[in-house]
């Protein structure tokens, strides 16, 4: 079906986004939960290339910040004190990819420590929190875009192949799915689960309320292409030779589905990643200490933070080079296959 | 009148469909209200269990639905827990505020779409169409929490526009004129975010439904026979469009219903959204079944509305309904 090559640039695109965040602990410098209290809500250090005399110096540099004097909260570089940039620099441990044990990371100061992105109130760096935040984010993501197309194909396989009274019910609740507003679905879902829970439990409930909720959509397109595709005259000879149900869907009609999931999948991923940082942000997702994009954006919530400290914004635009890598390859998908539907392609499915 | 007898009947099937679902889900909650009192030593197991039975927490699940729909005929919707009240009032003042947001964002979004989407469709491929384009697509990859967040904190660094609640302090004291010029201020911050998210989707699906029409045998006829430009866009065109827009419109009323959620939580206007994330916190069971039913309500309103103009823009529904 798929014929043009557009969507393989995409798709390499977001392979190298998702490697930067799958391999957190090489590219974030100090790990996510190490406190600074001496340091906290650090505005991000600004690199230098020239000291205070006007020397050019080829390693960037950047200067250690203390409280001013009379200050409890305002910082000030103190230029006595430089600290090189120093790359693959050993550090803090952590495990590639979750396995391989490493001390390795992409850059570094030695003892002394650097925030790019600042830090927030307990002194972590925002940078690695970000890092560290999108594995979680992602993954909820990914694993919550899977569930739903899982329970999306076996629905629509369900309704399309059976019909009749099956297909009746399904697709009643699947209009009820796609109907309501999702966010408020999201709420009402999450509602009746419990709220006190262990990080990795919320982490799973997380996922399972997102795949709850959008299963309706895919369903709808499966159960599309199935019922054009058990009309198939290899699939009708088929079942003349005897085959069972069973062999027929999987070995006949699901494959047809694939491109109508690839591109559900690469909208509905987005989607939900950004559905853990709204349930996250409003405390019902995966609480501190874990990071998430969320969990990481709910201090914004304090007036306060607001006002004094805009750099506890930054970890809302991680979410978006990844926006913009699934939309690209989701409408490229559609193109290429160009069975999508305009109502499909246009702002990627969101509603 | 069959026509709107059948939709009638759906979208009463979905108010219903809805309700039984929440109860269902709120049936496999493991927790409710009452739990937290549980762990207080001053109250005494026997007066939660008591109050339990007050507000038959502990009867079946259809007793409580029976008893649920009962109290919503009496105009009560359930008991909030939290607020020692019936649930309807405290309803009733949040889903005005939503409304009123939602319903100006829903507006403002269709008045801009609408001439935005025409002028990108009728100008495909030049410099207007690419350019809106780009900004639609942009727009696009900022997700809606992010945008909402952003421009919270322009508007908190920038001092541009009030932000927090839907009223001043001393509201009570201003002239009804000031107190319109008060509310439409605190409007504007919600009101960008939800129609900014919201816009670009839109504009996308009004080019595309204006240009799919352009480009029909039709309308290709009709300018061979020299009509001009501007009435075979204003005359014939838009209506053609018209149709698939109007149901788009039914769709969009979710969507904005969501994205006004999230601005209302974000910005902290006091609507649905933070009563349901309150009422979610505290298990408030009724008042989350009730927000919810609430935000399908209107759901229901927006898709009847949407309804009504296809009826009124679409002679083949008419006419097949006529027939049968």
């Amino acid at each position: 079906m798929i014929r043009r090559r557009r969507w393989k640039r995409w798709l390499l695109v977001l392979a190298v986004l998702h490697g930067i965040v799958a391999s957190a602990g090489f590219f974030a410098p100090y790990d996510p939960a190490e406190q600074d209290r001496q340091r906290p809500y650090l505005p991000p250090m600004k690199m230098h290339l020239a000291d205070t005399q006007g020397h050019f110096h080829f390693r960037p540099f950047f200067y250690g910040e203390q409280l001013r004097g009379g200050s409890f909260d305002q910082f000030e570089e103190n230029t006595t004190q430089p600290i090189p940039l120093r790359f693959f620099e050993t550090g803090a441990r952590y495990r590639w990819f979750g396995i391989v044990p490493s001390r390795l990371h992409l850059f570094g100061a030695g003892a002394s420590r650097i925030y790019l992105l600042g830090s927030d109130a307990y002194g972590r760096d925002q940078l690695s929190r970000i890092l560290y935040g999108g594995q979680i984010s992602l993954l909820a993501g990914l694993l919550g875009a899977g569930l739903t197309l899982f329970i999306g194909v076996m629905i629509g396989a369900t309704a399309g192949y059976y019909g009749g009274w099956r297909d009746g019910v399904l697709m009643r609740v699947a209009e009820l799915f796609v109907a309501l507003p999702w966010l408020y679905l999201l709420f009402a879902l999450r509602a009746f689960l419990p709220l006190s829970v262990s990080p990795v439990q919320a982490f799973f409930l997380v996922i399972l309320v997102i795949g709850a909720v959008g299963w309706a959509r895919p369903a709808r397109l499966v159960r599309g292409v199935v019922l054009t595709a058990k009309e198939r005259d290899f699939v009708r000879a088929a079942r003349g030779f005897g085959a069972t149900d069973g062999y027929l869907l999987r070995r006949h009609i699901l494959p047809e589905t694939s491109s109508v999931i690839l591109t559900q999948a690469a909208i509905l991923v987005p989607q939900f990643v950004l559905a853990e940082m709204t349930l996250s942000f409003l405390g019902l997702g995966v609480p501190e200490p874990v990071p998430s994009w969320g969990s990481l954006l709910a201090s914004l919530q304090q007036y306060s933070v607001l006002v004094s400290y805009w750099w506890m914004y930054v970890p809302a635009l991680a979410i978006v080079p990844f926006f913009l890598g699934y939309l690209g390859l989701a409408s490229a998908l559609q193109h290429d296959a160009s069975t999508g539907k305009i109502e499909n392609t246009i702002g990627g499915g969101r509603w | 009148m069959r026509f709107f007898f059948r939709r009638t009947m759906q979208a009463a099937f979905l108010l219903i469909g809805v309700s039984i679902l929440t109860f269902l889900f709120s049936a496999l909650a493991p927790g409710n209200y009452f739990d937290e009192m549980r762990l207080n030593p001053q109250i005494s197991p026997e007066t939660v269990a008591a109050l339990r039975a007050h507000f038959q927490l502990d009867r079946p699940l259809p007793v409580r639905y029976g008893r649920w729909v009962s109290s919503l005929l009496h105009g009560e919707m359930g008991f909030s827990f939290a607020y020692n009240a019936p649930v309807a009032p405290l309803l009733w003042v949040r889903a005005r505020n939503t409304l009123l947001l939602t319903l100006t964002a829903t507006l403002i979004a269709w008045a801009l779409a609408l001439p935005l989407g025409i002028w990108s469709a009728e100008t495909r491929g030049r410099l207007p169409d690419r350019a809106l384009s780009g900004a639609t697509a942009a727009l696009l990859v900022i997700p809606d929490l992010v945008l909402a967040l952003g421009l919270l904190i322009l508007a908190v660094r920038s001092g541009w526009f009030p932000t927090g609640g839907m009223l001043s302090v001393g509201f009570e004291s201003l002239s009804p004129a000031q107190k319109f010029r008060d509310l439409v201020r605190h409007m504007e911050l919600p009101v960008l975010a939800i129609v900014l998210s919201a816009l670009p989707i839109l504009v996308r699906h009004v080019r595309a439904a204006v240009a799919e029409v352009l480009d029909a045998p039709f309308l290709r006829a009709a300018a061979s026979h020299g009509i001009p430009r501007r009435t075979l866009l204003y005359r014939y065109a838009l209506r053609a469009a018209a149709i698939p827009l109007i149901s788009l419109f039914g769709f969009s009323v979710g969507a904005l219903l969501s994205g006004s959620l999230l601005a209302e939580v974000v910005m902290s206007w006091p609507g649905l959204g933070p009563l349901l994330l309150e009422s979610i916190l505290a298990r408030d069971l009724y008042v989350v079944i009730g927000g919810v039913l609430c935000s399908t309500a209107f759901l229901v309103a927006g898709n009847f509305l949407a309804d009504v103009l296809v009826y009124w823009a679409d002679p083949r529904i008419r006419t097949e309904t006529a027939e049968k």
